[in-house]
């Protein structure tokens, strides 16, 4: 999200200016400009971030207090001569400066070093577990996306009705409550109790791969890792419909629309709900990053075979190559859907792309 | 002032009389919002627990050691009310312990991130040109960046501890709060007033401070009992990842006791519902009363 450094009231320092800016908030992107400088601008916030998080990842990991070697010498018995046989191995040795540029060159080439507690490519372990994760995650984006705009313009339809009432408060407790927690409660229930569902993992071992055994078997351990996540997301995007659909109810095409024989369902389905959707869509992709850092600790509790559960991991070894690596990729896709949402944003809104 | 009045008007009371009034209206607001006064009166009794638990359970009830002879395991009754864990711990002296750490990181991490949220928020909003880009920028990645995931890696690379739980959480999580404050700082910064003050040669620093931060404090303010709620929310998840002061009792350090001996499908039930419902009731109450201080501010919200 670049957007507003062009919208900032720059007008070379004059003051008097100050009031005939436009006031765009943050998440809104600016209007008008032809489609490739649009673009180039959208990049060129995404690699701005993207350098941010490669230089934070390595000053993070490399930098701060608590030297990774010594640490792992806590944990267990080391004599001088094994921590210094660990750290030439680690590169820890060396300058800064030069670590900083094996990190670099090691980045565009795809090593991401080795893992302390797997004792392979850091690398070679994300690509393993990432498919899991874009599954998950992909899963329960879409029926968050689909639950809770479709419940949130329902909720702001029949304002103060008992449905907004219900709808509101169940999404108010939802947000109240930490995502793993309601996943050891679900696992407790369905997992535990009722033993409907698969405590953990992803596919029960021994089955074919690709068969449809296999398939419904993996849908089975689907189920409660999504519906956690969705549980914990939806609610956001309820609000958010709701806020935002509330916005367009007073907006006189609507009393319009009506005027012209419509019937309600047709007036907010054709009309209101269109217009309200534009606003929701760049919220909605901001809190992808929110849902992908919520697939952390219900990877952890269900035992899902992805980049969370690898990370839970790299937490508990304490394995830093790991973790760097598992914060780089994350990020990387996180800034890419906001790439994405800018773009689909200018797409979806022919006031942008106008010019 | 009408000429043929010439009375003195003290203008110092004045303003203490519109304040009074000020304060007496939004009392009367607050008060009118059932889930607000519900919120606060649940927030007073979980704060008073949290100040009085040294009172209430001695800390030697917390020592493993002296709990050998009570049952492990015990489901809730009337012995142990909210039942006892793996070590025979009593539940409900756990959870009053770590009502103290989980309420006082979630209200420490909450005021470093007003405070850089406020102040990165101001700048951004107040000075145009290459400074304020580069703020701004900066804001933007941070709020695209989930916090959590930013303090994972601050709190597993800097020492283990309740202090360093707080600055991960303080360090990551003022974005949004920037983003509101610039919002408004940009709408306050076109009004007369400020126009006024520059033209009598007002510098930044008395524009900032005398005019912009008075105008911004209520939304950071309410903003500030919203986050209160997220940070606590953090700060069990951090220490449910194993980010945490293990020998301090905080409600994820229980919850992270309970997954580490797999209660939930186990069936020791207690060990997972009660700490979770503390966290839940504690955030849901902070937020109600956020809530309602953000519809006192903004009459805008109001009709939502």
């Amino acid at each position: 999200m670049s957007s507003s450094i062009q919208n900032l009231p720059t007008s070379s320092g004059s003051p008097d200016q100050g009031g005939t800016e436009p006031k765009t908030d943050i998440g809104e992107p600016p209007k008008g400009g032809s489609a490739v400088s649009y673009f180039l601008r959208k990049l060129g916030g995404a690699l701005t971030s993207m350098i941010l998080v490669v230089v934070l990842g390595f000053f993070a990991f490399r930098m701060l207090p608590g030297d990774p070697v010594l640490k792992i010498a806590k944990e267990r018995p080391m004599s001088p001569a094994q921590i210094a046989e660990l750290r030439s191995q680690y590169g820890l040795d060396k300058p800064v400066i030069v670590q900083f540029w094996d990190y670099l060159v090691g980045l565009f080439t795809g090593d991401l070093g080795q893992s302390y507690v797997y004792r392979k490519p850091v690398s070679a372990l994300i690509v393993e577990y990432l498919g899991p994760t874009l599954l998950l995650t992909a899963t329960a984006a879409v029926i968050a996306i689909a639950l809770g705009l479709w419940l949130g313009q329902l909720a702001a339809w029949r304002r103060n009705s008992l449905f907004d009432k219900l709808a509101s408060g169940t999404s108010l407790v939802f947000w109240s409550v930490p995502t793993f927690w309601l996943g050891l409660i679900l696992l407790m229930i369905f997992g535990g109790t009722l033993q409907w569902l698969p405590t953990g993992g992803m596919i029960t071992p021994g089955l074919e791969p690709w068969s449809l055994a296999a398939v419904i078997d993996v849908i089975k351990h689907l189920i409660l890792p999504v519906v956690t996540l969705v549980a914990v997301v939806y609610a956001q995007f309820l609000m958010i419909m709701r806020a935002s659909l509330l916005e367009e109810m007073s907006e006189d095409y609507l009393t319009t629309a009506r005027a012209k024989g419509l019937t309600e369902d047709e007036v907010r389905t054709k009309h209101a709900v269109p217009n309200a959707l534009l606003p929701t869509v760049t919220v909605v992709f901001l809190h992808i990053g929110g849902l992908i850092a919520g697939a952390v600790t219900v990877e952890a509790v269900f035992s899902w075979p992805g980049l969370g559960k690898l990370t839970f991991e790299a937490i508990s070894g304490p394995d830093l190559p790991l973790l760097q690596g598992t914060f780089v990729v994350f990020s990387a896709i996180i800034i890419v859907m906001n790439l994405a949402a800018d773009i689909i944003y200018r797409w979806l809104d022919p006031r942008v792309r106008r010019a | 002032m009408s000429a043929s009045s010439p009375t003195v008007v003290d203008t110092a009371k004045l303003v203490r009389d519109r304040r009074r009034a000020e304060v007496t209206k939004n009392w009367y607001l607050f008060r009118s919002d059932v889930s607000a006064m519900v919120g606060a009166g649940v927030l007073i009794v979980f704060i008073l627990m949290a100040i009085f638990t040294p009172l209430i359970a001695n800390e030697s009830m917390l020592d493993v050691t002296q709990q050998l002879d009570v049952a492990r395991y015990a489901p809730p009754s009337l012995e142990h009310p909210l039942g006892t864990d793996n070590l025979g711990r009593e539940l409900w002296v756990r959870i009053l312990w770590g009502s103290r750490v989980s309420i006082l990181v979630g209200v420490a991490a909450t005021l470093m991130s007003m405070v850089i949220g406020t102040i990165m928020g101001l700048s951004a909003g107040h000075f145009t040109g290459f400074f304020g880009a580069v703020v701004m920028r900066f804001i933007d990645f941070f709020l695209v960046l989930p916090s959590l995931l930013l303090a994972i890696v601050l709190s597993s690379v800097l020492e283990r501890g309740v202090f360093t739980i707080v600055v991960a959480i303080g360090l990551t999580s003022w974005a949004s709060t920037a983003r509101i404050v610039r919002s408004q700082t940009l709408s306050v910064e076109s009004r007369l007033y400020i126009e006024r003050a520059r033209i009598l040669g007002a510098g930044h620093r008395h524009i900032l401070f005398k005019h912009l931060l008075p105008a911004v404090m209520p939304l950071v303010l309410a903003n500030t009992t919203l986050t209160v709620g997220t940070a606590i929310i953090a700060e069990s998840t951090l220490a449910f990842l194993g980010l945490g002061d293990t020998n301090k009792e905080s409600w994820g350090t229980i919850l992270k006791n309970s997954m580490d001996i797999s209660a939930a499908t186990a069936g020791y039930w207690w060990y997972v519902l009660t700490p979770g419902i503390a966290i839940l009731l504690v955030v849901l109450a902070f937020t109600m009363v956020g809530r309602a201080l953000e519809a006192i501010i903004n009459p805008a919200l109001r009709s939502r």
